[in-house]
């Protein structure tokens, strides 16, 4: 399998100076992901499971460990890499899907959709057009499609931040609870957009608060609560 | 504690602008201490600090305006080499004309009030040497165009007009020259919510479209979480912190940026 990213002895912790005190997130994580897989990342309330997205994806700086990344340009570790390195790689290889869009003033949806692959170099009109397809397949109507999401209800929000973010298909892509709120439809696309990324190769690790909706898509487990043994392999997926 | 970052490994491209090891005294005042700035092509940089940050005069200096006591700043441009610094009066007039723009929090400091909002933008396009008025005219209005400016108004006197159509007449006087560089001093403080937010969002349309590098000072963090992918913290004339935006907003590492960021409603 070809391995997209190695994590070793992985800690993340925050210093709050006006409390003169730290705060453990997570200790010494380590796991590996190849392309194709799909992580779940387990563990109660304040186990650690959003932040450790967020270190991977450079929003927190973790104190020590390696997070080596196997990028298109060879392996580089993230928890080390430049600033613009990130930036870079966030617009190329590495992805990161929320439950909240960012909308901005005067975008339209459409627009919005389409701005990951006008970033990528994709023609106005084919992006536009790739982006209206992403809409329908998450039950966005069409009538809404030049409108601003500004306006829009969150779980209408919601469906064009995940046509969005899944528009490009990349190397490795980090999934903060994206079903949270979702109407039937909407969960039913991202699954399947989901299953099709991960048979194109993208490495997934995921954060759900039902995992149920992606069981079948699951390779392993890992689990971030103390004290626990680390990985569960799983071996009843048939994808 | 924290990890050291390692040099770019996979952009090769060398950083736009190099502000390096810059100090500046003002008298006992020290305004600056060995501050050193990064930009890449394409880059939007945000600067945040508290008044007397140093934040503006680190501004002005990449605008070439003041020279401080020691330290560089390169442009990595054709045909510009050496420490800016150094040039003379004449090739920094010329240099700021054709390669940099500017928008200051107070119009007044960037156009000429009294003069029709089209001709402060053809203005620039004089110094650089354009000559033909039909070129002039043209250009300016292409870039009042782009500014969001209405062209129903270009003979009106900046004066006449409000605060956010004043920014749009800096905005359009900036970019006229398509600069590599675009300095932006507070551009949207004093300005209502509403008209902040269509100058911030032609500011992004911009830099979408042109890939212009930008440099924005602002203490309204708000504007630097929508328009900057790096940010640097300042605060008594040095820099406290920098790093990616949303690790700037989300895991800040300093006192004082946590205070300055938990200070944000």
């Amino acid at each position: 399998m070809t391995p997209v990213l190695d994590i070793e002895g992985l800690s993340k912790g925050f210093t709050l100076h006006h409390l003169g005190n730290q705060i453990a997130a997570f200790n010494d994580i380590s796991f590996q992901v190849a392309a194709g897989e799909f992580v779940l990342l387990k563990g109660s309330n304040g186990a650690g499971k959003s932040t450790l997205l967020r270190t991977l994806y450079r929003s927190y700086l973790p104190q020590a460990g390696i997070i080596r990344f196997h990028s298109d340009h060879g392996p580089i570790d993230l928890a080390r890499a430049a600033d613009i390195d990130i930036t870079h790689l966030r617009r190329t290889e590495i992805g990161f899907v929320t439950q909240f869009l960012q909308a901005r003033p005067r975008v339209s949806a459409e627009a919005i959709v389409a701005e990951p692959l006008r970033l990528h170099g994709v023609p106005a009109e084919a992006a536009l057009t790739r982006a209206r397809a992403a809409l329908a397949t998450f039950g966005v109507k069409q009538d809404l499609w030049k409108a601003y999401p500004t306006t829009f209800s969150g779980g209408e929000q919601q469906k064009v931040n995940l046509a969005r973010a899944l528009i490009l298909p990349q190397k490795l892509l980090l999934l903060d609870e994206p079903t949270a709120s979702l109407d039937a439809t909407a969960r039913a696309a991202l699954v399947s957009r989901l299953a099709e990324l991960k048979a194109a190769g993208t490495a997934l690790i995921g954060v759900f608060h039902h995992p149920g909706d992606v069981e079948k898509l699951i390779d392993r487990v890992v689990d971030l609560t103390p004290e626990i043994t680390q990985t569960e392999e799983r071996m009843d997926v048939d994808i | 504690m924290t990890l050291t970052l390692d040099a770019p490994r996979i952009v090769t491209t060398h950083p736009l602008v190099q502000v390096r090891n810059v100090s500046k005294s003002y008298g006992p005042v020290q305004a600056l201490r060995d501050v050193s700035a990064l930009a890449y092509p394409g880059e939007v940089l945000g600067i945040v600090g508290e008044s007397g940050s140093g934040k503006s005069t680190l501004l002005r200096m990449m605008n070439l305006e003041e020279t401080p006591d020691t330290g560089s700043y390169t442009l990595d441009l054709p045909d510009v080499s050496g420490n800016l610094f150094d040039l003379d009066r004449f090739a920094r007039r010329m240099l700021c004309a054709t390669c940099i723009g500017i928008v200051y929090q107070n119009p007044h400091l960037g156009l000429l009030m009294k003069h029709s909002s089209s001709g402060n933008v053809a203005e620039r396009l004089l110094v650089a040497g354009e000559r033909s008025f039909a070129t002039l005219r043209a250009k300016a209005s292409a870039a009042l165009e782009a500014s969001e400016f209405p062209l129903d108004r270009l003979d009106a006197p900046p004066i006449e007009l409000s605060g956010g159509m004043q920014q749009r007449v800096q905005l359009a006087k900036a970019i006229a020259l398509e600069p590599a560089l675009l300095l932006l001093d507070e551009p949207t403080t004093g300005l209502d919510v509403s008209v902040q937010a269509l100058v911030l969002d032609t500011l992004k349309r911009l830099q979408q479209e042109r890939r212009i590098t930008m440099v924005i000072v602002s203490h309204d963090l708000g504007v630097i979480r929508t328009l900057a992918d790096r940010v640097m913290v300042m605060r008594g004339g040095a820099v406290v912190e920098a790093g990616l935006t949303d690790q700037i907003f989300q895991d800040p590492q300093h006192a004082y940026t946590q205070q300055l960021v938990h200070a944000k409603l």
